[in-house]
């Protein structure tokens, strides 16, 4: 155990803004003690320095009382970075980082041995300011400064680390840069760093362990999944926010939700969608939140503009993906803001229905081709070749879906589709068994996310009854109007 | 290209301890030599032979110069010297721990409070058992070190964060109350005022070595004292805190080069009167041209210190001669302007 805090009570000049805080820092650990401004983030910091007596309590510092430490064997062990250090002469780096040393000589006339030069050279190129060991701390970054004084720290030897918002001055890739080098050294050299964030986000993703504190008392002390659950945050920090998954690795995020609620007004009508012989658009005044599989923009995101394009049925390109950009780009769309999909279906056989109800409105858009209609229970019987076909279908929801909603409208859309296929008795070619789809059918649910808050969209919901009925009846519609114009072009 | 190449060589320890030594041999050949009697630099360098270091040289110097340079002119210098070294230190130390570059002796309102300690003796004619001429630079001290505790007492209750600007503001407060508290004793003594005034301007004429030998003891101690905190300063001109977490004891080495300070602005003040300027120009000099490390700063300055106020002592009494101006002039006249850049260099950098 590297610290101890038991039960301790303390401030500043009579004040009390610590009450009764308790906490125990393994060696090793990232440590982050977490806060709203004055919840005394930065009391507990200067406590365990022992720049702050404690009023009662104890501190323990490697099993002993802090204030049984001098000065200099305090800084043997701990060593302190500073949000943003103060100099006012133009020292050069090498001189700052050197002062590190201090506490581990000794004598009047402190003599400056191989062993401390070492180190120092050690620390600079660990930091990464031994390329300018000579310039002056003046003609330096901010960045490159909060680096110096890192040097500095290390250059103390120290086995732990403390920290006060070590980010807050620092540019994006300063701050990734200067995390990931504590994380490194918590992990193989066993350093143990405690530092204050402001940024939870950050905290979430590089801390072993967190203190949240408020008002100065501790409200959580867990992992950092734990302490950031997303109804604690709010009520700490008295502001909206939302919890969601990093999308690269398993820690917690927490995002604002701002206070002027983002309103959007339109509703999405067939009056909007744009069919020629090339492709069928449909274009949003609003970004809609979409959840889609498709060439271009597939996954979940936000998105304006919806693309459905026709190509040959001997379409074959590698790159398929670059293809589709290129087309896009030169019909005018932009791709980062656009779903594309492709079919070889003609555009002239869309089939779309609009059905209102009274709290939400649903635009259903299907395009069908079954030429390489597929029974999912067989597929093992098929060759896995990606030929453009299929049934491609939109579903546009005038209404604010949460996330469960879109999966299950999804759900509720393929089995209307299935279903479609059964009653029409579309045979799988190659097995001759009734199909449940085709090869490459993509799905879009697109919503507004204004008005009506739906929560559930299964089968027998309101939502989920007219994304059944919908997607029943416009694929029908379409593979029969799919169905006639083979048989005219085989007749031709 | 310029730029880094004479930092380069100046950088060089061994050139700067040079350049130092040797500014501060030729200020003093130069202080000795020069005056309404000229006696040449061989002469000189003859005369502090056999005299001082007693060598088996032959000793064909002219009497009447042996004994100009002996009594008069070199305490003179010597005296000049270790005030002038004694303010540079005092002002390195104190702009170090202060962390600002205007920090000086006079500006903190130090040597007022040590003329008051001087005035007082002087004009009040006292005299403390036992310790004898030694009573005037012990008050100068203790008034120097006390003024120096109210002034960062009184910063502290304006401006809990301490700018250094609020300090010297209160330091110039300070010794404007302190100087009105001095006139006010003179003019309550009726002693004669050009005298008085003189002194207070500053002067190392007329002295002998007497007062080389009141200075000198405080000159060591607080001195050796700086020297041994120079580390120290190092640390403590990052910040309080700072110096802290590298290890540094603040509040005992702050003391200790509080009370090194006051001692030898208070010995200087006490011998020589108030010499402004001194301690600011000389640390801020010394550090652009070898850097802020005070382990060299404060020898470096005290060497350069020493020739300063050798030469600017030399300038006081040949300019109008036979008319010797106050000492304190010639350096406020230098010192002040360089201040005021200082300032001005300053603010710019903030605005930046």
């Amino acid at each position: 155990m590297m610290y101890s805090l038991r039960q301790i009570n303390g401030g500043y000049g009579g004040k009390q803004v610590i009450h009764d805080v308790s906490f125990d820092v393994e060696k090793g650990q990232l440590f982050g003690i977490l806060g709203p401004n004055g919840s005394g983030k930065s009391t507990v910091l200067k406590m365990l320095s022992g720049l702050i007596p404690v009023t009662s309590g104890e501190v323990y510092l490697k099993e002993q009382p802090v204030q049984s430490y001098n000065t200099k064997e305090m800084a043997k062990i701990v060593a302190v970075l500073p949000q943003h250090a103060e100099y006012s002469f133009s020292y050069t780096v090498k001189e700052i980082v050197s002062l590190g040393r201090y506490a581990h000589q000794s004598g009047w006339f402190q003599t400056w041995s191989d062993d401390d030069d070492e180190v120092v050279q050690r620390s600079m190129k660990q930091t990464g300011v031994h390329h300018f060991a000579h310039k002056n701390i003046t003609e330096l970054s901010g960045g490159e400064r909060q680096r110096v004084f890192l040097a500095q720290s290390l250059a103390q030897e120290p086995e732990i680390l403390l920290l006060d918002e070590p980010t807050n001055h620092l540019d994006l890739s300063y701050q990734k840069e200067l995390l990931d080098m504590l994380k490194e050294w918590t992990e193989k050299k066993g350093l143990t760093v405690i530092s204050i964030f402001h940024d939870l986000n950050l905290a979430g993703l590089y801390c072993d362990q967190i203190v949240l504190l408020n008002e100065g008392q501790i409200v959580s002390n867990d992992k950092p999944n734990e302490v950031l659950q997303e109804a604690r945050i709010i009520e700490v920090y008295e502001t909206e926010v939302k919890k969601h998954g990093h999308p690269k690795v398993p820690a917690p995020q927490v995002v604002l939700i701002p206070e002027e609620k983002w309103q959007n007004e339109e509703i999405i009508t067939p009056a909007r969608l744009m069919i020629n012989k090339e492709y069928i658009t449909l274009q949003s005044d609003q970004p809609l939140r979409v959840m889609s599989s498709g060439v271009v923009g597939s996954g979940i995101g936000w998105y304006q503009t919806f693309v459905n394009r026709h190509v040959d049925k001997s379409y074959n390109c590698d790159d398929f993906y670059e293809e589709m950009v290129d087309f896009l780009i030169e019909k005018g769309f932009e791709p980062s803001e656009t779903v594309g999909m492709m079919t070889a279906v003609y555009m002239d056989d869309v089939v779309y229905g609009f059905y209102e109800m009274d709290l939400f409105s649903v635009l259903i858009v299907v395009t069908a081709g079954v030429g390489n209609a597929v029974d999912v229970s067989m597929a093992s019987k098929h060759k896995e070749v990606v030929t453009p076909g299929t049934i491609n279908s939109w579903i546009f929801v005038n209404g604010h879906l949460s996330e469960e909603a879109f999966i299950q409208a999804m759900m509720t859309a393929t089995e209307a589709k299935v279903k479609v296929l059964m009653d029409l008795d579309v045979r799988d070619k190659e097995t001759g068994t009734v199909a449940t789809g085709t090869s490459t059918d993509s799905i879009l649910v697109a919503a507004t996310q204004s008005g009506e808050k739906i929560d559930f969209a299964g089968t027998v919901t309101p939502l989920g009854k007219i994304i059944g009925k919908g997607i029943y009846e416009c694929t029908q519609k379409a593979i029969h109007k799919n169905r006639k114009r083979k048989k005219e072009t085989d007749n031709d | 290209m310029q730029k880094r190449f004479t930092q380069k060589y100046l950088n060089n320890r061994g050139v700067a301890y040079f350049c130092a030594f040797v500014f501060l041999c030729v200020a003093m050949l130069m202080g000795i030599s020069i005056g309404t009697v000229s006696v040449l630099p061989l002469d000189i360098l003859n005369i502090i032979g056999a005299e001082i270091l007693r060598l088996p040289i032959s000793n064909d110097v002219d009497p009447m110069h042996s004994n100009i340079v002996m009594n008069i002119r070199l305490p003179r210098v010597v005296l000049a010297g270790f005030v002038g070294a004694s303010l540079a230190m005092a002002g390195a130390a104190f702009q170090g721990l202060l962390r600002n570059p205007l920090a000086d002796p006079y500006t903190l309102g130090v040597s007022s409070g040590a003329s008051v300690g001087a005035v007082l003796t002087i004009f009040l004619g006292l005299s403390i058992p036992f310790i004898g001429t030694f009573t005037l630079p012990l008050l100068s001290i203790t008034t120097a070190f006390l003024t120096i505790i109210v002034v960062l007492f009184f910063a502290r209750q304006i401006d809990r964060g301490m700018r250094v600007e609020t300090i010297i503001l209160t330091g110039i407060i300070f010794s404007s109350f302190l100087g009105a508290f001095i006139s006010l004793m003179i003019a309550l003594t009726g002693d004669e005022l050009r005298q008085i005034i003189g002194w207070l301007l500053g002067s190392v004429s007329m002295r002998g070595w007497d007062y080389v030998q009141i200075i000198l003891p405080f000159f060591i101690i607080g001195s050796v004292m700086l020297l041994a905190n120079s580390q120290e300063l190092n640390a403590m001109s990052f910040g309080e805190e700072r110096a802290r977490h590298i290890g540094v004891n603040v509040q005992k080495r702050k003391m200790m080069v509080l009370i090194a300070g006051s001692i030898l602005t208070g010995a200087a003040v006490a011998v020589s009167g108030t010499i402004g300027f001194v301690g600011l120009v000389i640390p801020h000099l010394t550090r652009l041209l070898w850097g802020p490390d005070h382990r060299h700063l404060l020898p470096l300055s005290m060497m350069t210190g020493a020739g300063f106020l050798i030469l600017a002592d030399l300038f006081a009494r040949t300019v109008i001669s036979p008319t010797e101006l106050p000492i304190g002039v010639i350096t406020a006249l230098i010192g002040a302007p360089v201040f005021a850049i200082i300032l001005m260099k300053r603010r710019a950098e903030g605005r930046g």
